[in-house]
């Protein structure tokens, strides 16, 4: 299992270019993650962050700039690499984007009735298991997607997300659209499985409680540009204008003055 | 997509050796030691070929060397917790050697294991009865539903007939135009057609009596009366039943017709009403014009093959096809409209929250109201000729 060590860059982004049609959206973007932390993309809306996260996952491809992810170059990518790389991270999509017409062990059972050979009550035993670990309840396993709540839905596409065992896992705002109590419990779980899993994980996230309280080390874009990237304690003295918007706006103070 | 992957899977880039088991016997002991990477796409064959391995070893101790395992998941590790465990349900008392890493792992598996016990699945023996049962139940909700809608349209609907205003004359136009004017050119591909085949099977046998100048009459009546009618309504019911489904099945996933209740717009006098009465004016409408296409598809075959010239065929036609078998075609077009709009808008409301449904319902809609249409035109028939019509 993989342990703890931010010196050893599991993803490596190199003066990366962006750009829909006129719309530059990324001009030369740099930044690491460690293995094994939980590292952040923070930034206002239409900043990037999704975009970078979806070219990290071989969604989209940018312009210029690298992206290396576990020693791969994602620009020069054979189909084999590909496949391979594919079965390595979880994505745990903003709206959950479990497939509707099947149920959650259902789709949770996906990857692996797929790509592994396993006996079929084997892999239902597995499908159930994570469904527990992500703190479902087992009647859950049974539920079609439009019969779950949000937050059962967030936890549920989790719970797909880490079938094959992935060592890394890319969460698109995770906590968005639930309540504080369920935000909590859910970054609360992060920390349990990374514990747990030895994951690495990349979260965009704007949900600056996340940020106090789970993430490792973070990036803050702003500008085209990443223009705070490092702790907490280092980005927040940074002097940048989008830094100080985000931190020392009113819920930002609120946020500093009961939590830190 | 998965049959691509799989088979790239194949040669993985990273130096990761297949599970393996050796299973070594003695007399009333067994060493099962596992190599490898026990990993989810490294498990392979192993996982088949596992059970056949395993399955003559019973009541023997048996010990589990784990730890020259290279790399474990935890479908590796479930692998594992379900052979054992089958092991042991066939008396064999198993010692496993497991490095400290596996052993956490096991503790995660073995804590989240679902609890088995299977609930509410019958027995082998009952299951056609219990299909029988839930699809007897199905179909009665099904019909109570279909009958709460039509319910619930009728009075929608009278009410809009005593307060025209309500009506939305904008939706009603807009879908005249989608249903009636951008049908024309299939309506006129086929009703062409069909004004050809009838005419032309019909000369080859007309000619025989030398009755060829009877292909006016034949091809009047059938036309007018019955093919026309009909395949303008099952032309419609694929095109436009089919869209009506798709339509709103769309606005229920996407919970607008949830959003048009809490505004206070009933979907019925916004969504359906408008369609039935846009579709009771257009069918008409096209089987008018499928007629004059499918007669003169009739008029060229009979000027080409039997020699009749176009004065002479639209003069018998006058004079022996009675304007009421030209009426009955086209009174059946309301009646079949109303068919197909009905049942496309109540197969869109029937759709669930998940994409499947709304190809299931678009099917099952346009089906409906294709049988729907065939078996009200039958009806029809009879009636008409019972009255002496």
């Amino acid at each position: 299992m993989a342990i703890h060590d931010p010196k050893e860059p599991v993803i490596q982004v190199r003066d990366l270019v962006t750009r829909f049609g006129a719309n530059l959206v990324h001009d030369g973007v740099s930044l690491n993650v460690g293995r094994g932390e939980i590292y952040g993309l923070m930034g206002g809306s239409g900043s990037g962050k999704s975009t970078l996260l979806r070219e990290m996952i071989l969604l989209l491809r940018p312009q210029g700039g690298s992206i290396r992810v576990l020693g791969h170059d994602l620009t020069s990518l054979s189909r084999a690499d590909a496949a391979w790389l594919r079965r390595q991270w979880g994505v745990l999509f903003q709206a959950g984007a479990l497939y509707s017409s099947l149920t959650v062990a259902q789709n949770v059972a996906m990857t692996l009735r797929e790509y592994t050979r396993l006996p079929k009550n084997v892999i239902d035993r597995l499908a159930r298991m994570k469904i527990r670990l992500v703190g479902l309840p087992d009647k859950a396993a049974d539920l079609y997607p439009a019969q779950l709540s949000g937050g059962m839905v967030k936890r549920a596409a989790l719970a797909r997300a880490l079938a094959m065992d992935p060592q890394l896992l890319f969460l698109d705002e995770p906590t968005s659209g639930l309540d504080p109590i369920s935000a909590e419990a859910f970054d609360q779980l992060i920390l349990k499985l990374r514990k747990m899993l030895g994951l690495t994980v990349v979260m965009v996230t704007h949900d600056l409680d996340s940020i106090f309280t789970i993430v490792d080390r973070f990036a803050v874009l702003g500008d085209r540009k990443v223009v705070a990237e490092g702790t907490l304690d280092e980005v927040i003295r940074q002097p940048h204008p989008v830094v100080k918007e985000f931190f020392w706006g009113a819920r930002g103070r609120l946020r500093s003055a009961h939590g830190q | 997509m998965s049959a691509d992957a799989a088979r790239d899977a194949k040669p993985p880039p990273q130096q990761a050796t297949p599970a393996r088991l050796s299973v070594e016997c003695d007399t009333d002991r067994c060493r099962l030691r596992a190599t490898g990477s026990w990993t989810a796409t490294q498990l392979g064959e192993l996982a088949g070929r596992m059970a056949r391995q395993l399955n003559t070893i019973k009541g023997r101790a048996v010990t589990w060397d784990l730890t020259p395992i290279e790399q474990i998941d935890s479908a590796g590790m479930m692998l594992l917790l379900h052979h054992r465990n089958l092991l042991k349900q066939r008396g064999c008392n198993t010692e496993v050697l497991q490095t400290p890493e596996q052993e956490a792992l096991e503790q995660l598996v073995t804590e989240n294991l679902p609890q088995t016990g299977k609930t509410g699945t019958p027995r082998k023996v009952l299951r056609p009865v219990a299909g029988v049962g839930r699809a007897t139940v199905g179909f009665l909700l099904g019909f109570q539903n279909f009958l709460a809608f039509l319910g619930e349209n009728a009075v929608v609907l009278l009410h809009s007939l005593f307060h025209p205003a309500s009506l939305r004359f904008g939706a009603i136009t807009r879908n005249i135009e989608e249903a009636g004017v951008r049908a024309l050119p299939i309506i006129t591909l086929t009703s062409f057609l069909i004004g050809v085949v009838i005419a032309y099977q019909g000369a080859v046998q007309l000619q025989k009596f030398g009755a060829n100048i009877f292909i006016v009459d034949m091809i009047g009546i059938a036309v007018t009366r019955e093919l026309a009618p009909l395949i303008t309504a099952i032309v419609v019911a694929g095109r436009t039943g089919s869209a009506y489904t798709a339509q709103l099945g769309v606005m229920k996933i996407t919970e607008e017709i949830d959003a048009m209740r809490v505004m206070g717009f009933d979907p019925q006098q916004f969504l359906v009403v408008p369609r039935i009465f846009a579709l009771m004016i257009a069918l008409p409408l096209l089987i008018f014009f499928a007629d004059i296409i499918g007669i003169l598809g009739g008029m060229v075959v009979a000027h080409l093959h039997l020699g009749i010239s176009w004065g002479e065929f639209v003069q018998r036609l006058r004079g022996v096809v009675a304007v009421k078998h030209y009426w009955i075609g086209i009174f059946k077009g309301p009646f079949f409209a109303w068919l197909i709009a009905v049942v496309g808008c109540y197969r869109g409301f029937q759709v669930s929250h998940n994409t499947e449904s709304i190809g299931h319902y678009t099917t099952v809609s346009v089906v409906n109201s294709i049988f729907l249409v065939i078996a009200c035109d039958a009806l029809f028939s009879v009636v008409f000729t019972q009255l002496g019509i």
